[in-house]
C-alpha cells in the first residue's frame, strides 16, 4: 500500500465519521439555567435519539443572539411572553408555531390563553407557556418587618444593606409601589415617560441605600448568604433556595403585588430542526418531566398535574410566600410595545451614572 | 524565477497577518462605522443620520461617563508608572542571575489566571465579609465589618494590579540598555539621586515610559470586568455603556456610535500624550 492510498483511506474514514456526526439529529436549545436538567436531557436523548445542545441565556441575551443571526443558530428558544411581539416587529427573529403539533391538553388552559393573547401577531401565535414565576422581595431576619414593598428598600433602617438589579423589573416594581400602574400606561408614551421620571428620581434618591446592583443570580445569593445584604428585589426561586438553607430568609410578595412572568417556547425564524423542537415541547410538558424542571429551577411550570411530583419543601415554601390574596394580586407583564425599552434604557443609564 | 519565488513566499508569510487585520480588525470597524450612522425604525425600514452621535452630546451621562473613564484611566496609568518604575529598576539593574528570572516570573504569574479570577480574588479580600475586614476585626482595630469594595479606590486598585505587567516589561527592556557608567558619572559629577533620576534615567527610559503608558492607558480604558465587578453601584464605565447598548438594549446603532467615539477619542488622547512628551510613535514602538 502506497503512502497515498493510505492517506486517501484515512481521509475516507474521517469523512464518513464526520458525515455520521452531521446526520445524528440535534436540538439546539436556547434556554435559562435549570430549565433543561441533565436527567431530563438524558431521558429525551434516550427516547428520541436526538442530541440536545443546551445554551444558557437570559431574555436580553436571547434576543441579541437571535438578532445577530436573523433567527438562526438555535432550534428552540425560551423568551418571556412579554418580550416576543415587540422584538418580532423590530427584528423578525421568530416564526409562528403550528399549534396542531403541540399537545395543548398537557398545558394549563388559563396560561395557554394568556400567552396566546400576548404573543399573537398577524394571525400567528409565537409562544406557548413553559415556566412561570414572580419577582418580589427577599428579606432576611430583622429586615422582614421593615421591608414589605419595593419602596421600603429605601428605608433608613436597611441603609447600605439593600440590593436590586438595574433592569426594567425594578422600574416596574417601584412604579407599582409608588401607586402608579405602568402596565396601563404601556400604550401611552407620554404617560409612561411621566411615570418613569418619578421612578428615576426615587431610584437616584435611593442609590445611597444600595450596597451594589446585582447582575447575576449567584452574586445575589452570595450577598444574602453572607448577610452583607438583608433586603433585595429578586426572583421567588432564589428566595426559596435561600429559605431552605436558612429559615430566617424569606421570599415575600410585596404589598403592591409581585410581578408575574411566563417564559415560553418560541421557534427561531431559521430553526433547522423544527420537528425536534415540537418533540421537546411535548416531552417536557409531561407532568413527571415538568416536575423535574420545577425541582431543579425552583420555578413552577405550565404543565397540568405536575404539582403532584414536585418536592414537598418547595410546595411548602411556595405556600408561605403566596396566600390566595397575594396570588390574586400578581401583576402579570403585558407585551412590551416597541420603543419602550429604549426609553427605559435611558432612565437606567441615568441612574447608573448619577452620584 | 528566484525573485518570483521570493515574492511568493513573502506573500504567503504575510497572508495570515493580512487576513487577520482585514477580517478581524478592519472589516468589523467599517461595519461598526456603518451601523453607527443607521437610524432604526423597524426591522425592514432603515434611515441614515447622526442621531446616535448627537445623543452622546445631548445626554449628559454619556459624556460624563466618558470623562470619568478617561480621568480614572489617566490616574491608573500614573499610579502604575509610579509603582512599576522601582520594580522595573530593581529587575533591570539590581537583581542578578536567578533572582532576576524569578522576579520577572512573579510579575507574570498572576496573568496565568484570567482577569475574572483575579478580580474575584480581590473581591474575596475586600468584601465586607472578606479577609481584610475580618483581619482588622481580629486585631481589634475596628469594631464592625468594613466594606472596602464597591468604590472608586477599589476599582483603581484592581486596574493597577491588572496593568502592572504591561508597564514593567517595556520599562525593564529600556532600562536594561542604560549604561551603568552613565549613572556613576552622574554621581561623580556631584549630582544627587534626584538629579540622576531626572537628567539621566528618565530621559533614557522615556520611550519605555511612553509605550508602557500607552498600553496601560488603552488597556484600562477598554477594561470591562474590573470596573463592573469592583465598582458596584458607582461603576459607570464607558465600555460598560457600550456593552449595555449592544447586549441589554439591543441598540446596536447607539453601541456602535459609542464604540466609534471611544476609538476616536482615545486615539486623540494618545496622540496628545505623544505630542506633550515630545515622542513619536515610531521611536516608542521601535
Amino acid at each position: 500500500m502506497t503512502a497515498f492510498t493510505r492517506f486517501a483511506l484515512a481521509a475516507g474514514v474521517v469523512a464518513t465519521v464526520a458525515t455520521g456526526a452531521v446526520q445524528a439529529e440535534e436540538l439546539r436549545l436556547l434556554t435559562w439555567g435549570g430549565y433543561a436538567p441533565d436527567a431530563v436531557v438524558a431521558q429525551f436523548e434516550k427516547e428520541t435519539g436526538i442530541d440536545v445542545q443546551v445554551t444558557l441565556s437570559n431574555n436580553e441575551d436571547m434576543i441579541s443572539k437571535l438578532r445577530a443571526t436573523g433567527g438562526a443558530g438555535f432550534d428552540l428558544a425560551q423568551p418571556s411572553q412579554d418580550r416576543i411581539i415587540g422584538v418580532q416587529r423590530q427584528f423578525n427573529i421568530y416564526q409562528p408555531l403550528d399549534m396542531s403539533r403541540i399537545d395543548t391538553g398537557l398545558i394549563q388552559t388559563s396560561m395557554l390563553n394568556a400567552t396566546r393573547e400576548s404573543t399573537s401577531m398577524n394571525g400567528g401565535q409565537y409562544g406557548v407557556p413553559a415556566v412561570w414565576g414572580t419577582s418580589g422581595l427577599i428579606v432576611a431576619g430583622p429586615a422582614a418587618n421593615v421591608v414589605t414593598d419595593y419602596t421600603d428598600l429605601c428605608a433608613d433602617a436597611v441603609a447600605g444593606r439593600v440590593s436590586y438589579r438595574l433592569k426594567r423589573p425594578t422600574l416596574i416594581g417601584f412604579a407599582f409601589a409608588m401607586g402608579e400602574d405602568p402596565f396601563a400606561a404601556y400604550d401611552n408614551e407620554g404617560e409612561y415617560r411621566a411615570i418613569l421620571e418619578k421612578v428615576e428620581a426615587a431610584l437616584i434618591e435611593c442609590k445611597a441605600n444600595v450596597k451594589t446592583y446585582w447582575s447575576g443570580g449567584d452574586e445575589l445569593l452570595a450577598l444574602l448568604r453572607t448577610g452583607e445584604v438583608t433586603a433585595a428585589m429578586a426572583w421567588d426561586a432564589g428566595g426559596w433556595t435561600l429559605h431552605a438553607e436558612n429559615p430566617s430568609i424569606n421570599f415575600v410578595a410585596p404589598e403592591s403585588g409581585a410581578l408575574g412572568w411566563i417564559d415560553t417556547f418560541a421557534l427561531p425564524r431559521r430553526a433547522e430542526n423544527v420537528d425536534a423542537a415540537y418533540q421537546w415541547i411535548n416531552f417536557v410538558n409531561r407532568p413527571e418531566i415538568a416536575a423535574q424542571i420545577t425541582n431543579q429551577s425552583g420555578n413552577f411550570t405550565a404543565a397540568v398535574g405536575a404539582d403532584a411530583f414536585v418536592r414537598a419543601e418547595l410546595r411548602d415554601a411556595y405556600r408561605v410566600s403566596f396566600n390566595q390574596e397575594a396570588l390574586d394580586n400578581i401583576n402579570w407583564y403585558p407585551p412590551v410595545p416597541p420603543g419602550l425599552e429604549a426609553l427605559e434604557g435611558q432612565v437606567l443609564d441615568r441612574i447608573q451614572a448619577a452620584n | 524565477m528566484n525573485r518570483t519565488a521570493g515574492k511568493l513566499s513573502l506573500l504567503l508569510l504575510l497572508t495570515p497577518f493580512v487576513l487577520w487585520i482585514v477580517l478581524l480588525v478592519l472589516l468589523p470597524h467599517v461595519q461598526m462605522l456603518r451601523i453607527s450612522f443607521q437610524v432604526r425604525e423597524s426591522w425592514d425600514s432603515l434611515d441614515w443620520g447622526v442621531t446616535q452621535y448627537s445623543n452622546f452630546f445631548a445626554e449628559s451621562y454619556y459624556w460624563r461617563t466618558f470623562i470619568r473613564t478617561g480621568v480614572m484611566s489617566l490616574l491608573t496609568t500614573a499610579l502604575t508608572l509610579v509603582i512599576g518604575f522601582p520594580i522595573a529598576w530593581y529587575i533591570a539593574k539590581l537583581a542578578r542571575g536567578r533572582a532576576r528570572g524569578l522576579l520577572f516570573l512573579a510579575c507574570l504569574i498572576p496573568f496565568w489566571a484570567s482577569e475574572l479570577v483575579r478580580t474575584y480574588g480581590w473581591m474575596i479580600l475586600l468584601r465586607e465579609s472578606g479577609l481584610f475586614s475580618s483581619w482588622l476585626q481580629a486585631l481589634g482595630w475596628v469594631d464592625g465589618p468594613v466594606e472596602f469594595l464597591y468604590n472608586d479606590v477599589a476599582v483603581i486598585v484592581g486596574l493597577v494590579y491588572n496593568a502592572l505587567l504591561f508597564m514593567v516589561v517595556p520599562l525593564v527592556t529600556t532600562l536594561d540598555g542604560l549604561d551603568d557608567n552613565l549613572v556613576e558619572a552622574g554621581y561623580d559629577l556631584g549630582g544627587n539621586h534626584w538629579h540622576v533620576l531626572r537628567d539621566i534615567v528618565v530621559p533614557w527610559a522615556m520611550p519605555g515610559i511612553v509605550s508602557g503608558c500607552i498600553v496601560v492607558f488603552m488597556l484600562t480604558l477598554g477594561s470591562y470586568l474590573t470596573p463592573t465587578l469592583m465598582g458596584g453601584k458607582d461603576s459607570a464605565w464607558f465600555t460598560q455603556q457600550i456593552f449595555t447598548q449592544f447586549i441589554t438594549r439591543f441598540n446596536w446603532e447607539q453601541g456602535a456610535a459609542l464604540g466609534v467615539l471611544l476609538l476616536v477619542l482615545s486615539s486623540l488622547l494618545v496622540w496628545l500624550g505623544l505630542r506633550l512628551t515630545g515622542q513619536n510613535l515610531r521611536k516608542v514602538l521601535g
